[in-house]
């Protein structure tokens, strides 16, 4: 069997460096993030007290702060896998992580000190209605951060779209189409190449139409004669949202398909019909899934209602049948010997593919009358999000220190493993049981009956925190301890 | 009924693909030769899409049939035993009418004068009965019919600013056939 850390070498230091400088902003922002969490949870369970205006600001900040840290993170495991298949411009990659920490300080500076509160999702025209709440000032500098990272985010994946155009001839051949709809010549790009040219087509999709509504609502914050349908509004901040924070796994998965073949010394084979087909299929539904967000807007055309469903419940097929099943089958019997990296990315197959049956439910829509806006929806999306693609991006972190930094195990990475998947379990299920309780989500202050299961998601949120903790702290300290370097060389 | 349902859906779908990846890290030792297995799995996994296809196209069917949307679209047939207009603002409910009577449709027309809102009516177990959207410029219908009286709570379930949590109302429900 190979050794699952055996450097690439087909990526030189300065490819390297851009990664780790996505990873370790992604893992910083993820405790700052978690804490505030935790601080939420406390504040609902009435362990600590929260004044309600703070509450919803740390809430916009939650929200806001680990939608983009997804981001960050998904996007560093793409560019270091895809780097190695095509050219991608490093200039392009640190353009992106610095207007993404521009508007970090645009986003903080518009919620610490204008106090906007609005939501990370900037529910038109919400920001500019504070009622006295918060100021003009505050609201444009959070959109405008909103704006300069959707920006960053654009050209990474105009850049990754011309490096794929370049390499390979157009996207259709970087989604493998040739071999898809044609004779299987087995010469389909490798998955890496495949789930990136799906990420970046929706993605800019997503992106355009998430700055246009910004841009829209900014224009209306200070000429409320330009006004937005409302409808309209809410069709695109879901669609960017929705997009957006798909695209996170659809980048973060491409760990998995790359490092566990490198554990178990069995391929991934990406070159199948069923592979190919899945992502395609996954980029269409990607795009028009979003109308499970807005099906208690009745005014809606109902066939978008109906459309979200039947998408809602055909979009987790390939996820189930392909990513999952393929872990498993790669797993099964393979002799892998298990490390924090791979338990992680692992656990990430699972939390992905488990976190979608709450919401394949939830997006029925006869269930969906009685849990929207329920915890419920926290509950399901933060299974995929921090039992999937934070496992995703803490495992390639892990092997990415372990890789190119001091190497070695550690007597904590069993425990912290652990505490982070039960933990983990255990918040969401929280979360879930309080929305099966008819608990709402984005709430400051809960009836009696409710606490309970904010002060038992409380003592989970910490447990993840400390795990995480232990996961962050080591990707750091395996750097600072020592290098180990690759041969630098050139690439694609 | 529907949260109790979507739980127990959900902890046991959760729980049987938690089983399958303990079984297979727990068989994950012991190494084989991979061409068998992959055939194994491959062959294994075309039931599994097929039987999740079936799954979810018998689920749909049964699922769409009772959608809460028919009144909203076309004209009112006049069905509706009580009207009741609702309009959510920062941070209180204006509601025409407060007391229902059980067991006829009321139809609420919900729309907001100001930001989205989420007009959700819980009853007196604090459970979610109905809920739609509260949104500017446009009149989401809901009909629903109160199967028990008693005193309903109206939440608000689109964050809608700081209040957002205090902006509740109450509903009394009465056994009077008459509304």
């Amino acid at each position: 069997m190979s050794n699952p850390y055996q450097p690439d070498t087909d990526l030189g230091r300065p490819e390297r460096q851009v990664v780790l400088a996505y990873m370790g902003t992604a893992g910083v922002l993820l405790l700052l993030m978690m804490a505030f969490g935790l601080v939420m949870r406390l504040a609902q369970g009435d362990l600590i007290g929260v004044a309600p205006d703070w509450f919803y600001r740390i809430l916009t900040l939650h929200g806001t702060g680990m939608v983009g840290l997804a981001g960050l993170a998904g996007a560093g495991i793409m560019w270091y896998f895809l780097r190695q298949h095509v050219h991608l411009s490093l200039g392009i990659a640190w353009t992106n992580l610095a207007l993404f920490l521009i508007g970090v300080v645009l986003i903080l500076g518009g919620i610490l000190l204008g106090g906007y509160a609005g939501g990370w999702t900037f529910l038109y025209p919400l920001p500019a209605k504070p009622m006295g709440m918060w100021s003009t000032t505050g609201t444009a500098s959070f959109l405008t951060g909103l704006l300069l990272i959707g920006v960053g985010f654009l050209l990474l994946h105009l850049d990754t779209a011309r490096g794929i155009v370049q390499r390979y001839g157009g996207l259709g051949k970087g989604l493998g189409w040739p071999q898809l709809f044609g004779h299987n010549d087995g010469n389909a790009p490798p998955a890496p190449v495949v789930a990136s040219t799906m990420v970046l087509i929706v993605n800019i999709l997503g992106l355009v139409s998430g700055a246009a509504i910004v841009v829209m609502s900014l224009i209306n914050l200070y000429f409320p004669a330009f006004e937005v349908d409302p409808l309209l509004a809410k069709n695109m901040i879901y669609f960017f949202g929705h997009v957006f924070i798909n695209a996170t796994i659809y980048m973060g998965v491409i760990a998995v398909y790359a490092l566990l073949p490198r554990y178990t010394g069995r391929p991934w084979k990406s070159s199948t019909k069923a592979f190919l087909g899945a992502w395609t299929a996954s980029t269409v539904m990607v795009i028009i899934v979003y109308p499970h967000h807005i099906l208690m807007d009745f005014a809606q055309p109902q066939w978008m209602h109906v459309m979200g469903q039947i998408i809602s419940y055909t979009s987790g097929l390939p996820v189930l049948a392909v990513t999952a099943y393929g872990a498993i089958t790669i797993l099964y019997r393979s002799g892998i010997k298990w490390d924090l990296a791979s338990g992680l990315l692992t656990l990430s197959a699972f939390g992905w593919a488990a976190g979608t049956i709450p919401a394949m439910v939830d997006a029925t829509i006869v269930v969906n009358e009685v849990m929207h806006n329920t915890l419920w929806v926290p509950g399901h999306f933060h299974f995929y999000l921090l039992l999937g693609v934070m496992a995703m991006a803490l495992g390639f972190m892990v092997w990415m220190a372990r890789t190119y930094g001091n190497g070695g195990g550690s007597a904590l990475d069993a425990p912290a493993f652990w505490l982070y998947a039960l933990g983990g379990v255990g918040f969401v299920g929280m979360f879930l049981m309080g929305g099966r309780e008819g608990a709402p989500r984005r709430f400051a202050e809960y009836l009696p009956e409710w606490v309970p299961y904010a002060q038992w998601g409380a003592l989970f949120a910490a447990l993840v925190l400390v795990a995480t903790t232990v996961l962050v702290g080591r990707f750091f300290g395996q750097f600072l301890a020592g290098r180990r370097e690759a041969p630098d060389a050139g690439v694609a | 009924m529907y949260q109790e349902i979507a739980w127990q859906v959900s902890l046991l779908g959760v729980l049987l693909l938690a089983a399958v990846f303990l079984f297979v890290v727990m068989r994950s030792g012991d190494p084989t030769e991979y061409g068998p297995v992959q055939k194994r799995f491959y062959r294994f996994r075309a039931l599994w899409f097929w039987g999740l296809v079936a799954v979810g196209s018998w689920l749909s069917v049964e699922t769409l049939a009772g959608l809460p949307y028919g009144p909203t679209h076309g004209e009112d047939d006049g069905s509706a035993a009580v009207t009741v207009e609702v309009t959510g603002q920062q941070w209180y409910w204006d509601m025409s009418r407060t007391e229902l009577p059980a067991g006829r449709t009321v139809q609420f027309n919900v729309t907001s004068a100001d930001v989205n809102h989420g007009f959700a009516i819980y009853n007196a177990d604090d459970e979610v009965v109905a809920q739609t959207q509260a949104m500017p410029e446009y009149t989401n219908k809901l009909r629903h019919t109160f199967r028990e009286p008693g005193t309903y709570r109206v939440m608000c379930l689109e964050y809608c600013g700081p209040p957002h949590h205090n902006m509740t109302a109450e509903i009394q429900v009465t056994a009077e056939k008459e509304g």
